[in-house]
């Protein structure tokens, strides 16, 4: 018997956590627009330091964030270096070049933004699912979408991977037992010793979705017709406040990008 | 007319050499509301088979199953039928859809189309039922089996069915969970009235029965009540074990004790101290 944790979720109690998931998916789309919409660096400070107020209110340590980043960093580190050497600005001089490849200042401030970018795009997604179960995330889909089928594919997929998990434990064991060779260095031997893993896995997973069937169709299912649900979600004051701020902080930056009414401050702020 | 009722019913299945396997052969037989009957019979006698008969996931090749007067050939009365009649099946982690332990349980009155506030008042009432309540919103995985197959049987008491059976429930459970699971099966035969088919191999379950229903070979050996044990060939016959307290009591009663056929050990342990008790006295 073991806990498995599906997905990242960080469980707390939080402001953050406790946002209706329907709001948190529309809030999450309007952000990602926002972020398109930013331009000058003074406009990505502006989202940064909102992205980081939602992870402090979520209670989720920042490191813990980053770390389930790490490897879209290192991507990211990359894409950014590759825009700054392949950056070609026609108007003024490189600052260094060898061979075909080139810097100069513009390109610089193009690959901090393009970097910057992107990792406000992935940052935002990440604290949605820290902060929210892979079947609240489901519910709100459904309930926002009307794809019923969906809360159920995704609930029976969600309730049998830890038994699967443990079942392969099983018959790994079992096959361990009788001489497999999972811990052989030899990576072709290591996947001829998955074969026996995987063969009765895939019998076992056929008679217990089998046996599912069969339980669900004694149980009244007869697909989405006419099924009512227990828990229905309730939208609080708190998630209209949530997405309002949200829109209030999308007005901004269109205004930062736009500058519909020319002031000044605004123009010296859009570097 | 009687709730559930088998007339000559035949059923068979391709095996694994491409052969028929005859499962049920010519099986008649009737429950009540309010029974409590136990079906017993060895590996492949059919007592699956049955089970699945009863609420239409299988039909018979020939004779007939009505629920209530309905026919479970009728896929219009299925619905129905599945609303009467509840099964729990063997394995817990078989029969669960959510990893939530109340989501579960009000799987079956969301299938029946109820109101949220409904819903949730069978969902409590349910849990409550089987001694589940503090566990409501616990995920299967912190469970043990017994609680597991208590959480099941609570998923099929929510739709309140006027007929529950349970296949071999306990089949996987240790003995404190079988028997966390028998008392509450008996507590709602009693309280709530409910008629329970228990699919059993355990004797000792068996004989918590107000009738029993002895399979062999896909055919009734014996449907009769408590008294089948003090005749309890018809029960090895069908590949059975008698309890050991059983057989105990049959030797004893040979050797000329005569002390009748206890069914649970507490009755055997009061009828032979009552015996050498009564012989100690006479001595004396």
């Amino acid at each position: 018997m073991r806990d498995v944790s599906i997905g990242q979720y960080y469980p707390a109690i939080s402001f953050v956590h406790r946002i209706d998931p329907r709001f948190k998916l529309v809030i999450l789309i309007l952000y990602l627009v926002t972020v398109f919409f930013c331009d000058s660096f003074f406009s990505f400070g502006f989202m940064t330091v909102f992205v980081l107020v939602a992870i402090l209110l979520s209670r989720v340590p920042i490191l813990k964030v980053l770390k389930s980043l790490r490897f879209v960093i290192i991507i990211l580190v990359i894409t950014t270096l590759l825009m700054m050497i392949f950056y070609t600005d026609t108007e003024t001089a490189p600052l260094a070049e060898w061979g075909i490849f080139h810097i100069y200042l513009n390109g610089i401030y193009s690959a901090i933004k393009l970097g910057w970018r992107l990792m406000l795009l992935v940052l935002m997604p990440t604290v949605l699912t820290l902060t929210s179960t892979p079947t609240e995330l489901c519910d709100g889909l459904e309930s926002m979408l009307h794809i019923h089928v969906l809360a159920i594919i995704m609930s029976i997929a969600l309730r049998l991977i830890p038994t699967l998990i443990e079942e392969t434990d099983k018959i790994m064991n079992a096959q361990k037992a009788r001489g497999a060779a999972f811990e052989s260095r030899n990576p072709f031997k290591k996947i001829k010793a998955m074969i026996p893993v995987l063969i009765p896995l895939f019998v076992s997973s056929f008679r217990r979705a089998d046996d599912l069937a069969d339980a669900m169709d004694s149980r009244c299912y007869r697909g989405v017709k006419g099924r009512t649900r227990m828990k229905k979600l309730k939208a609080k004051l708190s998630d209209f406040l949530a997405l309002l701020f949200w829109c209030a902080v999308t007005v901004c930056v269109l205004f930062l990008n736009y500058n519909w009414f020319g002031w000044t401050f605004i123009a010296v702020l859009s570097i | 007319m009687s709730f559930l009722e088998f007339k000559n019913v035949e059923y068979s299945y391709i095996g694994g050499d491409d052969e028929f396997i005859s499962a049920l052969k010519g099986v008649s037989f009737s429950v009540e509301r309010g029974e409590f009957v136990a079906l017993v019979g060895c590996n492949g006698s059919g007592k699956s088979t049955l089970a699945r008969l009863c609420n239409g996931l299988l039909t018979p090749d020939s004779g007939e199953v009505t629920v209530d007067g309905k026919l479970t050939t009728d896929k219009s009365a299925l619905f129905d039928i599945r609303k009467k009649i509840g099964i729990v099946f063997q394995n817990p982690d078989n029969q669960m859809v959510t990893t939530i332990v109340e989501d579960d349980v009000a799987f079956g009155p969301e299938n029946l189309g109820l109101p949220p506030e409904e819903i949730r008042a069978r969902v409590d009432w349910a849990l409550k039922s089987v001694g589940m309540s503090e566990h409501a919103t616990s995920g299967p995985f912190r469970l043990s089996g017994g609680q597991k197959q208590r959480v099941a049987i609570a998923g099929v008491l929510a739709i309140k069915p006027e007929l529950m059976i349970l296949d071999e429930a306990t089949g996987m459970l240790d003995p404190t969970g079988r028997r966390e699971v028998l008392d509450v099966v008996k507590k709602l035969n009693r309280e709530e009235n409910m008629a329970v088919i228990m699919i059993t191999h355990f004797m000792e379950e068996a004989a918590a029965a107000d009738r029993i229903i002895v399979l062999n070979k896909g055919a009734v050996a014996a449907d009769g009540g408590k008294e089948l044990f003090a005749a309890p060939d018809v029960f090895t016959a069908a590949g059975l074990d008698l309890p050991l307290y059983v057989r105990v009591a049959g030797r004893l009663n040979e050797i000329g004790m005569n002390i009748g056929c206890p069914l649970t050990v507490d009755e055997f342990a009061k009828a032979v101290a009552d015996k050498i008790n009564g012989r100690a006295g006479a001595k004396k």
